[in-house]
Protein backbone atom coordinates (compact mmCIF):
# COMPACT_ATOMS: atom_id res chain seq x y z
CA UNK A 1 0.00 0.00 0.00
CA UNK A 2 1.07 3.57 -0.97
CA UNK A 3 2.03 5.53 2.05
CA UNK A 4 -0.01 8.81 2.72
CA UNK A 5 1.18 10.45 5.67
CA UNK A 6 4.49 10.23 7.18
CA UNK A 7 7.33 11.41 10.01
CA UNK A 8 10.81 11.00 9.50
CA UNK A 9 13.14 11.55 12.22
CA UNK A 10 11.40 13.89 13.80
CA UNK A 11 13.20 15.62 16.71
CA UNK A 12 11.18 18.16 19.38
CA UNK A 13 12.42 18.82 22.96
CA UNK A 14 10.42 21.38 24.97
CA UNK A 15 13.36 23.19 27.35
CA UNK A 16 15.33 20.08 28.36
CA UNK A 17 12.88 17.28 27.42
CA UNK A 18 13.22 15.31 24.97
CA UNK A 19 9.83 14.88 23.44
CA UNK A 20 10.45 13.31 20.33
CA UNK A 21 13.79 11.58 19.34
CA UNK A 22 14.17 10.89 15.94
CA UNK A 23 10.99 9.06 15.50
CA UNK A 24 9.74 7.96 12.08
CA UNK A 25 6.02 6.72 11.19
CA UNK A 26 4.38 5.85 7.93
CA UNK A 27 0.79 5.40 7.75
CA UNK A 28 -0.53 3.64 4.42
CA UNK A 29 -3.26 4.54 2.40
CA UNK A 30 -6.62 3.24 3.71
CA UNK A 31 -4.88 1.48 6.36
CA UNK A 32 -6.23 1.90 10.11
CA UNK A 33 -2.84 2.52 12.18
CA UNK A 34 -2.25 2.73 15.55
CA UNK A 35 -0.28 4.61 17.53
CA UNK A 36 0.29 3.35 21.50
CA UNK A 37 3.10 3.36 23.88
CA UNK A 38 2.97 4.22 27.42
CA UNK A 39 2.24 7.82 29.29
CA UNK A 40 4.86 10.63 27.87
CA UNK A 41 6.58 8.74 25.06
CA UNK A 42 5.58 11.28 22.87
CA UNK A 43 2.48 9.91 20.77
CA UNK A 44 0.68 13.49 21.26
CA UNK A 45 3.40 15.54 20.34
CA UNK A 46 3.62 13.76 17.43
CA UNK A 47 0.54 14.32 16.62
CA UNK A 48 0.93 18.47 16.93
CA UNK A 49 4.11 18.31 14.75
CA UNK A 50 2.14 16.01 11.86
CA UNK A 51 -0.79 18.23 12.34
CA UNK A 52 1.39 21.56 12.37
CA UNK A 53 0.42 22.69 15.64
CA UNK A 54 4.49 22.03 16.71
CA UNK A 55 7.45 22.77 14.31
CA UNK A 56 9.78 20.11 14.97
CA UNK A 57 13.55 20.77 15.84
CA UNK A 58 14.35 18.33 13.09
CA UNK A 59 12.49 15.65 10.86
CA UNK A 60 10.21 15.92 7.73
CA UNK A 61 6.58 15.39 7.43
CA UNK A 62 5.11 14.29 4.50
CA UNK A 63 1.47 14.28 3.20
CA UNK A 64 0.63 12.51 -0.49
CA UNK A 65 4.61 13.62 -0.99
CA UNK A 66 4.29 16.66 -0.35
CA UNK A 67 6.54 18.33 2.07
CA UNK A 68 4.15 19.89 5.16
CA UNK A 69 6.73 20.13 8.03
CA UNK A 70 6.39 23.88 8.49
CA UNK A 71 2.75 24.55 7.32
CA UNK A 72 0.37 26.25 9.55
CA UNK A 73 -2.55 23.97 11.30
CA UNK A 74 -5.35 25.16 8.82
CA UNK A 75 -3.38 24.61 5.55
CA UNK A 76 -2.39 21.33 6.71
CA UNK A 77 -6.35 20.26 7.29
CA UNK A 78 -6.92 22.15 3.90
CA UNK A 79 -4.79 19.48 2.40
CA UNK A 80 -6.95 16.95 3.72
CA UNK A 81 -5.68 15.79 7.24
CA UNK A 82 -8.37 16.28 9.97
CA UNK A 83 -7.70 16.07 13.86
CA UNK A 84 -9.38 15.34 17.61
CA UNK A 85 -7.78 16.01 20.41
CA UNK A 86 -7.55 14.13 23.48
CA UNK A 87 -9.19 16.55 25.96
CA UNK A 88 -12.12 17.14 23.18
CA UNK A 89 -12.65 20.62 21.98
CA UNK A 90 -15.75 22.02 20.55
CA UNK A 91 -16.82 25.31 20.41
CA UNK A 92 -18.77 25.84 23.67
CA UNK A 93 -21.23 28.71 23.07
CA UNK A 94 -22.66 27.84 19.68
CA UNK A 95 -24.90 25.56 18.49
CA UNK A 96 -23.76 22.01 17.34
CA UNK A 97 -24.84 22.60 14.26
CA UNK A 98 -22.83 25.71 14.03
CA UNK A 99 -20.07 23.42 15.67
CA UNK A 100 -20.52 21.20 12.22
CA UNK A 101 -20.35 24.99 9.72
CA UNK A 102 -16.85 26.06 10.87
CA UNK A 103 -15.36 23.11 9.25
CA UNK A 104 -17.35 22.47 6.47
CA UNK A 105 -14.97 24.86 3.95
CA UNK A 106 -11.82 23.54 4.87
CA UNK A 107 -9.96 25.03 1.61
CA UNK A 108 -12.02 28.43 1.13
CA UNK A 109 -10.36 31.91 1.02
CA UNK A 110 -11.04 33.84 3.79
CA UNK A 111 -12.30 37.17 2.33
CA UNK A 112 -14.92 34.20 0.50
CA UNK A 113 -15.99 34.48 4.17
CA UNK A 114 -17.52 37.82 4.50
CA UNK A 115 -20.00 38.13 1.38
CA UNK A 116 -21.82 34.71 1.93
CA UNK A 117 -23.72 33.29 4.86
CA UNK A 118 -22.63 30.70 6.99
CA UNK A 119 -23.92 28.35 4.98
CA UNK A 120 -25.06 26.96 1.75
CA UNK A 121 -27.76 24.19 1.42
CA UNK A 122 -25.42 21.50 0.52
CA UNK A 123 -23.68 22.25 3.59
CA UNK A 124 -26.45 22.15 5.71
CA UNK A 125 -27.50 18.32 4.54
CA UNK A 126 -24.03 16.99 5.02
CA UNK A 127 -23.48 18.82 8.21
CA UNK A 128 -27.10 17.03 9.01
CA UNK A 129 -25.84 13.95 7.63
CA UNK A 130 -23.01 13.34 9.67
CA UNK A 131 -24.59 14.34 12.85
CA UNK A 132 -27.03 11.77 12.24
CA UNK A 133 -24.17 9.34 11.65
CA UNK A 134 -23.02 9.96 14.71
CA UNK A 135 -26.65 10.36 16.43
CA UNK A 136 -26.61 13.90 17.12
CA UNK A 137 -29.20 15.46 15.03
CA UNK A 138 -31.88 15.81 17.60
CA UNK A 139 -29.43 18.30 19.45
CA UNK A 140 -28.50 20.06 16.11
CA UNK A 141 -29.67 23.19 17.49
CA UNK A 142 -28.89 23.11 20.95
CA UNK A 143 -25.71 25.06 22.59
CA UNK A 144 -22.57 22.29 22.13
CA UNK A 145 -21.85 23.24 25.77
CA UNK A 146 -24.47 22.03 27.24
CA UNK A 147 -23.54 18.34 25.52
CA UNK A 148 -22.09 15.66 28.06
CA UNK A 149 -18.67 14.13 27.68
CA UNK A 150 -19.35 11.07 25.69
CA UNK A 151 -21.31 13.74 23.06
CA UNK A 152 -18.72 15.87 22.83
CA UNK A 153 -16.30 13.17 21.74
CA UNK A 154 -19.28 12.22 18.71
CA UNK A 155 -19.47 15.80 17.94
CA UNK A 156 -15.60 16.24 17.84
CA UNK A 157 -15.62 13.31 15.19
CA UNK A 158 -18.29 14.39 13.26
CA UNK A 159 -17.27 17.77 12.41
CA UNK A 160 -14.09 16.88 11.41
CA UNK A 161 -15.40 14.16 9.35
CA UNK A 162 -17.77 16.73 7.57
CA UNK A 163 -15.12 18.83 5.51
CA UNK A 164 -14.29 14.99 4.29
CA UNK A 165 -11.03 14.52 4.88
CA UNK A 166 -8.67 12.08 3.47
CA UNK A 167 -6.59 11.19 6.75
CA UNK A 168 -8.58 11.68 10.30
CA UNK A 169 -5.93 11.38 13.58
CA UNK A 170 -7.61 11.11 16.78
CA UNK A 171 -6.50 11.33 19.84
CA UNK A 172 -7.94 8.60 22.18
CA UNK A 173 -11.39 8.68 20.66
CA UNK A 174 -12.22 5.75 23.63
CA UNK A 175 -11.09 8.02 26.76
CA UNK A 176 -13.34 8.53 28.89
CA UNK A 177 -16.03 6.99 27.44
CA UNK A 178 -18.49 4.04 28.33
CA UNK A 179 -17.90 -0.16 26.68
CA UNK A 180 -21.75 0.89 24.70
CA UNK A 181 -19.98 3.74 23.28
CA UNK A 182 -16.34 2.88 22.61
CA UNK A 183 -17.93 -0.47 20.74
CA UNK A 184 -20.05 2.36 18.58
CA UNK A 185 -17.26 4.34 17.67
CA UNK A 186 -15.02 1.12 16.41
CA UNK A 187 -17.64 0.54 14.45
CA UNK A 188 -18.67 3.76 12.69
CA UNK A 189 -14.24 4.17 12.11
CA UNK A 190 -14.53 0.19 10.74
CA UNK A 191 -17.30 1.51 8.39
CA UNK A 192 -15.77 4.88 7.44
CA UNK A 193 -12.57 2.91 6.90
CA UNK A 194 -14.65 0.72 4.20
CA UNK A 195 -15.39 4.01 2.38
CA UNK A 196 -11.92 4.58 2.10
CA UNK A 197 -10.55 6.87 4.93
CA UNK A 198 -7.71 6.52 6.66
CA UNK A 199 -6.88 6.56 9.99
CA UNK A 200 -4.06 7.01 12.54
CA UNK A 201 -5.32 6.42 15.91
CA UNK A 202 -3.02 7.45 19.45
CA UNK A 203 -4.92 4.83 22.37
CA UNK A 204 -4.04 3.38 25.62
CA UNK A 205 -7.28 1.07 25.19
CA UNK A 206 -5.83 -2.07 23.95
CA UNK A 207 -8.23 -4.16 23.26
CA UNK A 208 -9.94 -1.06 20.72
CA UNK A 209 -6.58 -0.64 19.36
CA UNK A 210 -6.11 -4.86 18.85
CA UNK A 211 -9.61 -4.93 17.29
CA UNK A 212 -9.58 -2.04 14.49
CA UNK A 213 -5.99 -1.65 13.61
CA UNK A 214 -4.24 -2.92 10.83
CA UNK A 215 -0.79 -1.88 11.61
CA UNK A 216 0.67 -0.74 14.84
CA UNK A 217 3.55 1.80 15.49
CA UNK A 218 4.87 1.68 19.30
CA UNK A 219 6.51 4.65 20.64
CA UNK A 220 9.05 4.32 23.17
CA UNK A 221 10.89 7.64 25.09
CA UNK A 222 10.28 9.62 21.80
CA UNK A 223 11.23 7.28 19.32
CA UNK A 224 9.12 4.49 17.48
CA UNK A 225 9.76 1.36 18.57
CA UNK A 226 8.27 -1.57 16.98
CA UNK A 227 5.85 -1.33 13.78
CA UNK A 228 3.98 -4.34 13.11
CA UNK A 229 0.24 -6.32 13.16
CA UNK A 230 -1.22 -6.08 16.08
CA UNK A 231 -0.51 -9.35 16.80
CA UNK A 232 3.34 -9.10 16.50
CA UNK A 233 3.39 -6.47 18.71
CA UNK A 234 1.71 -7.97 20.98
CA UNK A 235 3.90 -10.47 21.39
CA UNK A 236 7.57 -8.38 20.92
CA UNK A 237 9.50 -8.51 24.10
CA UNK A 238 10.80 -5.16 23.53
CA UNK A 239 7.31 -3.54 23.89
CA UNK A 240 6.71 -5.57 27.05
CA UNK A 241 9.80 -3.87 28.56
CA UNK A 242 8.54 -0.48 27.36
CA UNK A 243 5.03 -0.54 29.15
CA UNK A 244 6.13 -2.82 32.12
CA UNK A 245 9.73 -0.94 32.64
CA UNK A 246 12.75 -2.62 32.77
CA UNK A 247 15.62 -0.17 32.58
CA UNK A 248 14.55 3.23 32.63
CA UNK A 249 10.87 3.51 31.51
CA UNK A 250 10.02 5.06 34.40
CA UNK A 251 11.91 8.76 34.01
CA UNK A 252 9.74 8.95 30.86
CA UNK A 253 6.86 8.55 33.24
CA UNK A 254 7.02 12.48 34.40
CA UNK A 255 6.94 13.98 31.24
CA UNK A 256 3.09 14.34 30.41
CA UNK A 257 1.42 14.10 27.10
CA UNK A 258 3.37 17.43 25.72
CA UNK B 1 -39.87 45.43 17.38
CA UNK B 2 -36.98 46.69 16.00
CA UNK B 3 -38.76 48.88 13.75
CA UNK B 4 -40.95 50.06 16.61
CA UNK B 5 -37.62 51.15 18.31
CA UNK B 6 -36.58 52.49 14.97
CA UNK B 7 -39.92 54.75 14.68
CA UNK B 8 -38.91 56.31 18.47
CA UNK B 9 -35.86 56.94 17.50
CA UNK B 10 -36.66 58.76 14.12
CA UNK B 11 -39.82 60.49 15.68
CA UNK B 12 -37.90 61.63 19.10
CA UNK B 13 -36.33 64.57 18.32
CA UNK B 14 -39.76 66.04 16.86
CA UNK B 15 -41.09 65.92 20.32
CA UNK B 16 -38.78 66.09 22.47
CA UNK B 17 -37.19 69.65 21.00
CA UNK B 18 -35.04 70.91 24.05
CA UNK B 19 -31.49 71.17 23.15
CA UNK B 20 -30.25 69.97 26.12
CA UNK B 21 -32.00 66.92 26.09
CA UNK B 22 -31.21 66.59 22.05
CA UNK B 23 -27.65 67.02 22.63
CA UNK B 24 -27.30 64.13 25.32
CA UNK B 25 -29.75 61.82 22.57
CA UNK B 26 -26.96 62.87 20.07
CA UNK B 27 -24.06 61.19 22.22
CA UNK B 28 -26.01 58.62 23.09
CA UNK B 29 -26.42 57.73 19.58
CA UNK B 30 -22.67 58.31 19.19
CA UNK B 31 -21.77 55.50 21.58
CA UNK B 32 -24.82 53.18 20.50
CA UNK B 33 -22.91 53.21 17.29
CA UNK B 34 -19.90 52.75 18.53
CA UNK B 35 -20.62 49.98 21.13
CA UNK B 36 -22.27 48.18 18.22
CA UNK B 37 -19.26 48.42 15.99
CA UNK B 38 -16.82 47.37 18.82
CA UNK B 39 -18.73 45.03 19.62
CA UNK B 40 -18.74 43.26 16.22
CA UNK B 41 -15.34 42.24 16.78
CA UNK B 42 -14.40 42.27 20.54
CA UNK B 43 -17.96 40.78 21.40
CA UNK B 44 -17.82 38.00 18.95
CA UNK B 45 -14.22 37.45 18.88
CA UNK B 46 -13.73 37.87 22.28
CA UNK B 47 -10.89 39.94 22.37
CA UNK B 48 -11.76 42.49 24.33
CA UNK B 49 -9.89 46.14 23.05
CA UNK B 50 -9.41 48.65 25.19
CA UNK B 51 -8.03 50.75 22.17
CA UNK B 52 -10.92 51.92 20.58
CA UNK B 53 -10.22 55.51 21.38
CA UNK B 54 -7.49 55.17 18.92
CA UNK B 55 -10.07 55.56 16.01
CA UNK B 56 -12.81 57.60 17.46
CA UNK B 57 -9.25 60.18 17.68
CA UNK B 58 -8.35 59.54 14.33
CA UNK B 59 -11.53 60.24 13.08
CA UNK B 60 -11.89 62.87 14.99
CA UNK B 61 -8.34 64.80 13.78
CA UNK B 62 -9.07 63.90 10.40
CA UNK B 63 -12.50 65.65 10.17
CA UNK B 64 -10.37 68.46 12.13
CA UNK B 65 -7.43 68.67 10.37
CA UNK B 66 -9.23 68.48 6.71
CA UNK B 67 -12.07 70.47 7.29
CA UNK B 68 -9.72 73.41 8.66
CA UNK B 69 -6.62 72.80 6.46
CA UNK B 70 -9.03 73.24 2.98
CA UNK B 71 -11.25 76.13 4.55
CA UNK B 72 -14.11 74.79 4.27
CA UNK B 73 -17.20 76.44 5.22
CA UNK B 74 -18.88 75.01 8.30
CA UNK B 75 -22.09 73.17 8.00
CA UNK B 76 -23.74 70.04 5.90
CA UNK B 77 -20.75 69.85 3.36
CA UNK B 78 -18.64 68.74 6.18
CA UNK B 79 -20.40 65.34 6.76
CA UNK B 80 -19.05 64.35 3.76
CA UNK B 81 -15.45 63.92 5.56
CA UNK B 82 -17.39 61.57 7.91
CA UNK B 83 -16.69 58.58 5.65
CA UNK B 84 -12.94 59.16 4.69
CA UNK B 85 -12.48 59.65 8.62
CA UNK B 86 -14.00 56.07 8.67
CA UNK B 87 -11.42 54.88 6.20
CA UNK B 88 -8.61 57.06 8.06
CA UNK B 89 -9.26 55.03 11.32
CA UNK B 90 -9.27 51.58 8.94
CA UNK B 91 -5.98 52.60 7.67
CA UNK B 92 -4.58 53.41 11.06
CA UNK B 93 -6.74 49.96 12.43
CA UNK B 94 -4.29 47.57 10.13
CA UNK B 95 -0.77 47.96 11.98
CA UNK B 96 -2.60 48.33 15.09
CA UNK B 97 -4.01 45.06 14.86
CA UNK B 98 -1.17 43.52 13.20
CA UNK B 99 0.76 44.53 16.33
CA UNK B 100 -1.88 43.64 19.21
CA UNK B 101 -3.20 40.34 17.71
CA UNK B 102 0.05 38.83 17.60
CA UNK B 103 -0.82 37.97 21.29
CA UNK B 104 -3.72 36.19 22.52
CA UNK B 105 -6.71 37.52 25.39
CA UNK B 106 -5.29 39.02 28.31
CA UNK B 107 -2.24 40.53 26.45
CA UNK B 108 -3.87 41.89 23.89
CA UNK B 109 -5.88 43.84 26.18
CA UNK B 110 -2.83 44.74 27.53
CA UNK B 111 -1.32 45.97 24.23
CA UNK B 112 -4.24 47.70 22.81
CA UNK B 113 -3.52 49.97 25.84
CA UNK B 114 0.06 50.58 25.29
CA UNK B 115 -1.05 51.38 21.73
CA UNK B 116 -3.37 53.97 22.82
CA UNK B 117 -1.42 55.73 25.14
CA UNK B 118 1.06 55.94 22.23
CA UNK B 119 -1.75 57.43 19.99
CA UNK B 120 -2.14 60.04 22.78
CA UNK B 121 1.03 60.62 23.27
CA UNK B 122 1.88 61.47 19.61
CA UNK B 123 -1.53 63.88 19.45
CA UNK B 124 -0.24 65.71 22.25
CA UNK B 125 2.95 66.41 20.78
CA UNK B 126 2.83 65.94 17.11
CA UNK B 127 2.92 69.62 15.79
CA UNK B 128 0.40 69.13 12.88
CA UNK B 129 -2.28 68.50 15.85
CA UNK B 130 -1.83 71.51 17.64
CA UNK B 131 -0.80 69.95 20.70
CA UNK B 132 -2.48 70.43 23.60
CA UNK B 133 -4.47 73.52 22.65
CA UNK B 134 -6.40 71.89 19.85
CA UNK B 135 -7.59 72.60 16.87
CA UNK B 136 -10.63 74.90 15.94
CA UNK B 137 -13.44 73.41 13.16
CA UNK B 138 -15.14 75.85 11.24
CA UNK B 139 -17.77 77.55 12.29
CA UNK B 140 -20.87 75.82 11.92
CA UNK B 141 -23.92 78.69 11.01
CA UNK B 142 -26.63 77.12 12.00
CA UNK B 143 -29.42 78.38 14.14
CA UNK B 144 -29.29 77.19 18.33
CA UNK B 145 -32.72 75.58 18.14
CA UNK B 146 -31.93 73.43 15.31
CA UNK B 147 -28.11 72.68 15.35
CA UNK B 148 -28.17 69.66 16.89
CA UNK B 149 -31.25 67.58 14.46
CA UNK B 150 -28.63 67.04 11.63
CA UNK B 151 -26.41 65.20 13.93
CA UNK B 152 -29.03 63.64 15.60
CA UNK B 153 -30.32 62.13 12.23
CA UNK B 154 -26.39 61.47 10.92
CA UNK B 155 -25.84 59.79 14.22
CA UNK B 156 -29.18 57.29 14.45
CA UNK B 157 -28.22 56.86 10.44
CA UNK B 158 -24.63 55.60 11.95
CA UNK B 159 -26.42 53.56 14.26
CA UNK B 160 -28.82 51.88 11.64
CA UNK B 161 -25.47 51.38 9.95
CA UNK B 162 -23.66 49.52 12.61
CA UNK B 163 -26.25 47.26 13.70
CA UNK B 164 -27.24 46.26 10.17
CA UNK B 165 -23.36 45.63 9.37
CA UNK B 166 -23.00 43.31 13.24
CA UNK B 167 -25.88 41.31 12.15
CA UNK B 168 -24.71 40.74 8.80
CA UNK B 169 -21.64 39.61 10.15
CA UNK B 170 -22.90 37.40 13.05
CA UNK B 171 -25.23 36.13 9.54
CA UNK B 172 -21.48 35.13 7.21
CA UNK B 173 -19.37 32.28 7.57
CA UNK B 174 -16.67 35.54 8.48
CA UNK B 175 -18.97 35.99 12.12
CA UNK B 176 -19.25 32.37 12.74
CA UNK B 177 -15.11 32.06 12.51
CA UNK B 178 -15.01 34.87 14.79
CA UNK B 179 -17.54 32.84 17.28
CA UNK B 180 -15.65 29.80 17.05
CA UNK B 181 -12.30 31.90 17.79
CA UNK B 182 -13.84 33.46 20.72
CA UNK B 183 -14.69 29.21 21.94
CA UNK B 184 -11.47 27.82 20.55
CA UNK B 185 -9.20 29.58 18.60
CA UNK B 186 -6.59 26.51 18.10
CA UNK B 187 -9.34 24.28 17.36
CA UNK B 188 -10.46 26.32 14.86
CA UNK B 189 -7.41 26.71 12.97
CA UNK B 190 -7.23 22.90 13.22
CA UNK B 191 -10.78 23.11 11.28
CA UNK B 192 -9.35 25.57 8.50
CA UNK B 193 -10.02 28.78 10.23
CA UNK B 194 -7.51 31.29 9.27
CA UNK B 195 -7.60 32.81 12.55
CA UNK B 196 -4.97 35.95 11.98
CA UNK B 197 -6.63 37.14 9.14
CA UNK B 198 -10.04 36.92 10.34
CA UNK B 199 -8.98 38.39 13.66
CA UNK B 200 -7.10 41.15 11.44
CA UNK B 201 -10.31 41.95 9.23
CA UNK B 202 -12.68 41.92 12.10
CA UNK B 203 -10.84 44.32 13.77
CA UNK B 204 -10.03 46.78 10.98
CA UNK B 205 -13.76 46.50 10.16
CA UNK B 206 -15.07 47.42 13.29
CA UNK B 207 -12.76 50.54 13.57
CA UNK B 208 -14.53 52.24 10.68
CA UNK B 209 -17.80 53.50 12.69
CA UNK B 210 -15.97 54.77 15.54
CA UNK B 211 -13.89 56.51 13.29
CA UNK B 212 -16.84 58.02 11.77
CA UNK B 213 -18.41 58.65 14.68
CA UNK B 214 -14.95 60.62 16.14
CA UNK B 215 -15.73 62.67 12.96
CA UNK B 216 -19.16 63.71 13.89
CA UNK B 217 -18.25 64.49 17.40
CA UNK B 218 -15.62 67.28 16.69
CA UNK B 219 -18.11 68.50 14.11
CA UNK B 220 -20.60 68.47 17.10
CA UNK B 221 -18.37 70.11 19.49
CA UNK B 222 -16.54 72.26 17.10
CA UNK B 223 -12.97 72.34 18.90
CA UNK B 224 -11.09 68.97 19.81
CA UNK B 225 -8.27 68.81 22.08
CA UNK B 226 -5.98 65.68 22.00
CA UNK B 227 -6.88 64.62 25.49
CA UNK B 228 -10.69 64.24 24.97
CA UNK B 229 -10.53 62.52 21.51
CA UNK B 230 -7.85 60.12 22.62
CA UNK B 231 -9.40 59.34 26.13
CA UNK B 232 -8.74 56.65 28.02
CA UNK B 233 -12.43 56.68 29.58
CA UNK B 234 -13.51 56.17 26.41
CA UNK B 235 -12.13 53.12 25.75
CA UNK B 236 -13.19 51.77 28.99
CA UNK B 237 -16.73 53.37 28.74
CA UNK B 238 -17.28 51.63 25.53
CA UNK B 239 -16.53 48.20 26.28
CA UNK B 240 -18.50 48.97 29.67
CA UNK B 241 -21.53 49.46 27.72
CA UNK B 242 -21.33 46.32 25.73
CA UNK B 243 -20.74 44.17 28.87
CA UNK B 244 -24.60 45.64 30.87
CA UNK B 245 -26.37 45.41 27.93
CA UNK B 246 -24.91 41.98 26.63
CA UNK B 247 -21.37 41.07 25.30
CA UNK B 248 -21.21 39.25 21.89
CA UNK B 249 -25.08 40.25 21.43
CA UNK B 250 -26.44 42.41 18.46
CA UNK B 251 -29.08 44.36 21.10
CA UNK B 252 -26.77 44.46 23.98
CA UNK B 253 -24.45 47.19 22.83
CA UNK B 254 -27.46 49.53 21.72
CA UNK B 255 -29.25 48.84 25.37
CA UNK B 256 -26.26 48.87 27.09
CA UNK B 257 -24.95 52.35 25.59
CA UNK B 258 -28.87 53.66 25.80
CA UNK B 259 -28.83 52.96 29.09
CA UNK B 260 -25.28 54.14 30.32
CA UNK B 261 -24.84 57.18 28.19
CA UNK B 262 -28.10 58.56 28.54
CA UNK B 263 -28.64 58.15 32.65
CA UNK B 264 -24.41 59.50 32.76
CA UNK B 265 -25.51 62.74 30.95
CA UNK B 266 -28.74 62.85 32.76
CA UNK B 267 -26.93 62.48 36.15
CA UNK B 268 -24.36 64.55 35.28
CA UNK B 269 -27.14 67.69 34.25
CA UNK B 270 -29.33 66.64 37.51
CA UNK B 271 -26.74 66.88 39.82
CA UNK B 272 -24.20 69.51 39.45
CA UNK B 273 -21.71 67.34 41.73
CA UNK B 274 -20.06 65.86 38.58
CA UNK B 275 -18.63 62.60 40.67
CA UNK B 276 -21.90 61.67 41.75
CA UNK B 277 -22.76 59.31 38.87
CA UNK B 278 -19.58 57.84 39.11
CA UNK B 279 -20.36 56.45 42.02
CA UNK B 280 -23.55 54.96 41.07
CA UNK B 281 -22.07 53.84 38.01
CA UNK B 282 -19.54 51.67 40.24
CA UNK B 283 -22.81 50.18 42.45
CA UNK B 284 -24.50 49.69 38.96
CA UNK B 285 -21.83 47.46 37.88
CA UNK B 286 -21.16 45.52 40.89
CA UNK B 287 -24.66 44.78 40.84
CA UNK B 288 -24.34 43.32 36.75
CA UNK B 289 -21.54 41.58 37.45
CA UNK B 290 -23.04 39.73 40.50
CA UNK B 291 -26.22 38.88 39.47
CA UNK B 292 -25.76 39.18 35.31
CA UNK B 293 -22.46 38.30 34.61
CA UNK B 294 -23.68 37.66 31.02
CA UNK B 295 -25.31 41.46 30.98
CA UNK B 296 -28.90 42.11 30.62
CA UNK B 297 -29.64 40.34 27.28
CA UNK B 298 -27.72 37.78 28.26
CA UNK B 299 -29.30 37.19 31.40
CA UNK B 300 -33.09 37.76 30.38
CA UNK B 301 -32.19 35.17 27.83
CA UNK B 302 -30.84 32.75 29.96
CA UNK B 303 -33.64 33.10 32.63
CA UNK B 304 -35.80 32.22 29.33
CA UNK B 305 -34.02 29.30 27.96
CA UNK B 306 -33.80 27.90 31.81
CA UNK B 307 -37.85 28.22 32.09
CA UNK B 308 -38.30 26.45 28.59
CA UNK B 309 -35.83 23.81 29.61
CA UNK B 310 -37.59 23.27 32.72
CA UNK B 311 -41.07 22.57 30.83
CA UNK B 312 -39.18 20.44 28.33
CA UNK B 313 -37.81 18.47 31.26
CA UNK B 314 -41.02 16.85 31.98
CA UNK B 315 -41.43 15.29 28.90
CA UNK B 316 -38.31 14.23 27.76
CA UNK B 317 -36.13 10.77 28.60
CA UNK B 318 -32.67 9.97 29.86
CA UNK B 319 -30.60 12.69 27.31
CA UNK B 320 -27.28 10.48 28.33
CA UNK B 321 -29.06 7.65 25.99
CA UNK B 322 -28.78 10.17 22.77
CA UNK B 323 -25.00 9.30 22.32
CA UNK B 324 -25.59 5.71 22.59
CA UNK B 325 -28.38 4.61 20.99
CA UNK B 326 -28.74 6.87 17.45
Amino acid sequence: MATILEAQGVSRSFGGVKALAGCSLSVDKGSITGLIGPNGSGKTTLFNVMTGYVKPDTGTVSFEGNDVTNARPNKIFALGVGRTFQLTRIFARISVIENMLVATQRDESWLRGLTRSKSSKSELDAAMEWLDFVGLTRLASMQAGSLSYGQRKLLELAYVLVADPDVVLLDEPAGGVNLTLINEISEKILALNKGGKTFLIVEHNMEFVMKICDKVTVMHQGCDLVTGTPGEVRSNPAVLDAYLGSSDGEVSETVGHG
Amino acid sequence: MWSLALVVLVVFPLIVTNPTYTAIAVSTLLFMACTTSWNMFSGYSGYVSLGSAIFYGCGAYTMALVSSHAHMAGGGAQFWLVPLAGLVAMVVAVPVGAIALRVRRHTFVVITIALFFVFQTLAINASFTGGSAGISLPLIPWLFNYYNLPFYYVALGMVVFATLLSAGVRRSRFGLQLLAIRDDEDRALGLGVRVTAVKLTGFTMSAFTIGMAGAVYAMFIGQIYPQFVFDPTFDITVALMAFLGGFGTLLGPLLGGLILEASQQYLVLSFSNGSLYLILFGVLFLLVILFMPQGIVGGVSQWWALRALKREMVSMTDPEAVGANP
